[in-house]
């Protein structure tokens, strides 16, 4: 067996083994016979370990043979050569995705096993693991993606199970509401990437990265595109990168996104999840460099969301939220240094942030007996010192301050303000001219829908 | 000499559907004609499926029926079969199985078999056509059902009998105009102005869609379901005004269309009420499948004709959830959360499913039909087409919205058990199937429908530029060699 075969084998393990679970998971749900929950787990269990051995041989021999690029090829899933139009398998492993996807089998393997216990006999256990399924296969495909269409077919599959996770608890208000406000920010910026990805098809005549990226694999790739298209492009993708990390202005969904179980939000938004969008910038980093403006543009967004991050984390009342806006902090940091061009300090610092950020998250129910152990063992109340800022800014401006991050910066409000409510308001107008246009047409009331009431849920209630 | 199929597929299928509705009529036990619709239905999709192996066994554009049954009576072919049309046959009877299959027995004092099935003869009959005059017959004589049924019920007609009124009559003057006008005429473009204008209020394209909320106000939703859902209007489109419209005005339409399309996604999210919320999804979805229509260009053909059929299968599955939902707890109101999951979560997995197929989501049938779809919008109008990527975006919003909406957010109480009923779970599971198995191996429909959209343009260059090219092309003389079997 040559080594190109046995590259192969070992990059079709890799895929394969989250397809296998997710179909077992997914065929088991819809014919309604789900399987036990030691089963699920195990069923898990094997699979990460499959992907994750696959992808840790593929790295040794790489290191070992000394190569940097290892394309697996699966063909055309669609093809229509009159229009050149092309859906190509392809996967990559290189400097930027063997990291990644190994950092997603060990976080998604870590989790499978908190979950089998901290869910144990929870009504949705079979739902949450049928999201775990989709959301493991959705960054396995997404990191190893080997052309853009590839890569918005593991990005959309994050996003689907991401917004159900949220909704998880699904029985209450809250987390339903937050589970679709996060699926709408997703969308937005699947709108954005999917404009993007049929740009660059167009510019560049495919969506293999490689074609794009021009010679040389990541991060020495070369984009041939003209710097105003770079720009274009670019801007589609840093929104695309801006709804998925939750950089400004699309931060609102990442508290509302902790509703969620802990495992959940753990590994999707402390950790992969979140991570996503600066994945995205890492691999069109050579569409970054062709133009200062997006490099600019890249940093500031950086910035901003580091800065909001750090302010708004500070006066958060429940640790999850604190941690969700620590995380945003250091992924605006991430962007920074992606917008600098220091790719590698980018792809460490975010290996090391999802590492930290799950273990913490994780320990975050636990939190107020850590603390009550900690202040017994030194037999006082763990001190709390007053800000740096505290001496130097008025106390009007601080609690203005206080105001602004307590309300996470009114962003969620402005949207609200600015979009939906006139949005809606439009519509519902709409609505009503089209009631009043059918009234005249009919020569009375024409909906019998605005009469019905809503479901009585018990008797007393239809009484 | 266009080839023939190697027995009357067609001509079966209409002749099993007309009489099993008179036969229908006598039985008066509801159980005893659910069980006997069931059977006609079933049997019709077998003969439907057959017709579809069989055309693709020919390897060719078009062929017509073995044994000329309707010949006799109306001296010429009635019902030639050909690329566009053979997969629509099998999905029309795959359509009226599962609606009648998921028809509880709650449903059945007001839905009738009966018309069910003589709507399903003129469905079929109309998709097996081609003539002009027949088409617009068949359409014709298929708005009276929905009528009937909406008097029945003791509802005002007046909404829909004046559009349908509007639509008959423009498309019988489209089609005396076009009979006496020559191709590229001024005639010829007045009598496909009306043409286009009848198909377009078929459709639903705004201003002209409050028939179709109405119909769903006021006809049964299986009824409502039938009678828009097979698209018959885009059909209309394809066969009346395609092979005689310019370039400008094709694609001056498919403008009108995009923003049907967006103008309707943006209504599905104030909804207040599950069967206008379908409706309005349904139309913003068609709405694309007129885009990718009129795009007149290969890549946006294929699209439109792809995201065609995944739709259909799609928004099929997504209204019968909702009809079985209904059959449960009655008209469901959109502004409370229902808390139904724990109750049918089947019923749940197959609305998202289905839902996110319409979409186009990875894995899902829709997935490919959409991506060509928006390549082609883009390719025309690099801007204006990025309209149905947001047509699309929100349209993705007002499902999970919707899903949210019945499944979850409350936790509902009931005597009864809500489970899905065995007939509901096979056609759950006949539309999952090919929901996720055209998704994952899309290759066979999308050649089929690329080799579809390549003659229809064919055929179209060839009557608007070379007259007696077009005689030949109606002959069924094909130039362009088929790249491969599909399916």
């Amino acid at each position: 067996m040559n080594t190109e075969a046995v590259f192969h084998f070992l990059g079709v393990c890799v895929v394969v083994s989250p397809t296998l679970l997710l179909a077992l998971f997914g065929v088991t749900s819809l014919i309604d016979r789900p399987i036990g929950e030691r089963l699920m787990a195990y069923a898990t269990q094997t699979m990460v370990m499959i992907g994750l051995f696959a992808a840790i041989a593929i790295l040794a021999l790489m290191l070992s043979l000394d190569i940097r690029y290892v394309p697996i090829e699966l063909g055309n899933w669609v093809v229509i050569p009159e229009q050149h139009f092309h859906f190509h398998l392809k996967f990559i492993f290189d400097r930027l995705s063997i990291p990644f996807c190994i950092l997603s089998f060990v976080l998604c393997g870590t989790i499978g096993a908190f979950a089998s216990r901290y869910l144990h006999r929870e009504p949705g256990y079979n739902r949450f693991f049928v999201c775990y399924a989709i959301f493991l296969l959705g960054m396995i495909v997404s990191s190893l993606a080997g052309t853009i269409e590839t890569l918005f077919f593991g990005w959309e599959l994050v996003g689907l199970s991401s917004a159900l996770l949220v909704a998880f608890f699904h029985e209450r208000l809250n987390p339903v509401r937050n589970g679709l406000r996060v699926w709408s920010i997703y969308r937005i910026a699947d709108a954005a990437f999917l404009i993007a990805a049929l740009m660059l098809h167009h510019l560049t005549g495919a969506g293999d990265f490689d074609g794009l990226m021009g010679t040389g694999s990541w991060p020495d790739g070369h984009a041939t595109i003209s710097e105003q298209h770079a720009l274009f492009v670019g801007l589609l993708l840093l929104i695309a990168a801006a709804g998925k990390s939750a950089l400004v202005p699309f931060s609102g969904w990442l508290p509302r996104a902790m509703e969620g179980p802990t495992p959940s939000s753990a590994i999707f938004y402390g950790s992969l999840s979140v991570h996503l969008g600066a994945y995205l910038l890492l691999r069109v980093s050579p569409i970054l460099e062709l133009s200062l403006t997006l490099r600019l543009a890249v940093i500031f967004l950086g910035l901003i969301s580091a800065l909001f991050g750090s302010l708004v984390a500070r006066v958060q009342t429940d640790i999850k939220s604190a941690l969700a806006f620590a995380s945003l902090t250091q992924v605006g940091i991430i962007v920074v240094e992606i917008g600098c061009g220091l790719r590698y300090i980018a792809l460490i610092h975010i290996i090391g942030h999802a590492c930290l950020r799950t273990l913490q998250l994780l320990r975050a129910p636990s939190l107020l007996h850590d603390y009550h152990t900690l202040e017994n063992a030194i037999g006082s109340h763990l001190s709390q010192k007053l800000s740096f800022w505290v001496r130097f800014m008025p106390k009007g401006y601080r609690i203005r301050l206080y105001r602004f991050e307590l309300e996470r910066g009114y962003l969620d409000a402005l949207i609200d303000l600015l979009i939906l409510r006139p949005f809606l308001a439009l519509f519902r107008l709409c609505d009503r001219l089209e009631r009043r246009w059918t009234n005249l047409l009919s020569g009375g009331e024409s909906r019998e829908s605005d009469l019905i009431k809503p479901h009585a849920e018990t008797l007393e209630e239809y009484l | 000499m266009i080839p023939e199929l190697h027995l009357p597929w067609m001509e079966l299928s209409i002749l099993i559907t007309l009489f099993g509705a008179l036969w229908i009529r006598t039985i008066h036990d509801r159980d005893k004609a659910y069980r006997s619709c069931l059977l006609i239905c079933g049997l019709v999709f077998v003969t439907s499926v057959c017709e579809w192996i069989d055309f693709e066994s020919l390897h060719a554009f078009e062929a017509r029926d073995h044994f000329h049954l309707f010949e006799l009576f109306f001296n010429q072919d009635i019902f030639i079969v050909d690329e566009l049309s053979a997969p629509l046959l099998p999905l029309a009877a795959l359509l009226y199985l599962l609606t009648v299959l998921s028809t509880l027995k709650t449903k059945g004092p007001r839905f009738s078999f009966s018309s069910t099935l003589l709507s399903e003869s003129i469905l079929l009959a109309t998709l097996s056509s081609r003539e002009s005059w027949v088409i617009i017959s068949l359409l014709s004589v298929a708005t009276l059902l929905p009528y009937l049924e909406i008097k029945a019920n003791k509802q005002s007609t007046r909404v829909y009998v004046l559009h349908m009124g509007l639509f008959v009559a423009l498309l019988v003057i489209g089609g005396v105009l076009s009979s006496f006008g020559e191709a590229g005429d001024s005639i010829s473009l007045i009598a496909g102005a009306f043409l286009t204008t009848a198909a377009l209020l078929r459709s639903g394209i705004i201003p002209l869609h409050c028939w179709m909320t109405d119909l769903f106000e006021k006809a049964t939703f299986g009824t409502a379901l039938l009678f828009v859902t097979p698209m018959t209007g885009a059909y209309a489109v394809v066969r009346l005004v395609f092979p005689i419209a310019p370039d400008w005005a094709l694609q001056g339409i498919a403008l009108v269309s995009l923003t049907t399309a967006v103008y309707a996604a943006c209504m599905t999210l104030v909804q207040r009420e599950a069967r206008r919320f379908f409706c309005y999804l349904f139309l913003s979805h068609s709405s694309l499948v007129l885009v990718g229509l009129e795009m007149a260009t290969p890549l946006g053909l294929t699209g439109g004709l792809c995201v065609w059929i995944s739709v259909g299968i799609s928004l099929a599955g997504f209204a019968l959830t909702f009809r079985s939902i209904e059959a449960r707890i009655g008209r469901i109101s959109l502004v409370k959360y229902h808390g139904l999951y724990e109750h049918t979560p089947t019923l749940a997995a197959l609305f998202l499913v289905t839902g996110l197929a319409s979409i186009g989501f990875p894995g899902t049938v829709g997935f490919i039909g959409t991506e060509l779809l928006i390549e082609g919008a883009i390719e025309v109008y690099p801007l204006v087409g990025t309209a149905v990527v947001i047509a699309a975006a929100l349209n993705s919003i007002a499902i999970l919205q919707a899903y949210f909406r019945v499944f979850t957010g409350a936790r509902h109480t009931s005597s009864i058990s809500l489970r899905a009923r065995t007939s509901e779970h096979v056609a759950i599971l006949i539309l999952v199937a090919l929901i996720l198995g055209g998704g994952l191996y899309p290759q066979p429909g999308v050649t089929s429908r690329h080799h579809a959209a390549t003659e229809l343009i064919r055929l179209r260059g060839a009557v608007l530029h070379e007259p007696t090219a077009a005689i030949d092309a109606q002959a069924g003389v094909s130039k362009t060699p088929k790249a491969e079997p599909p399916l």
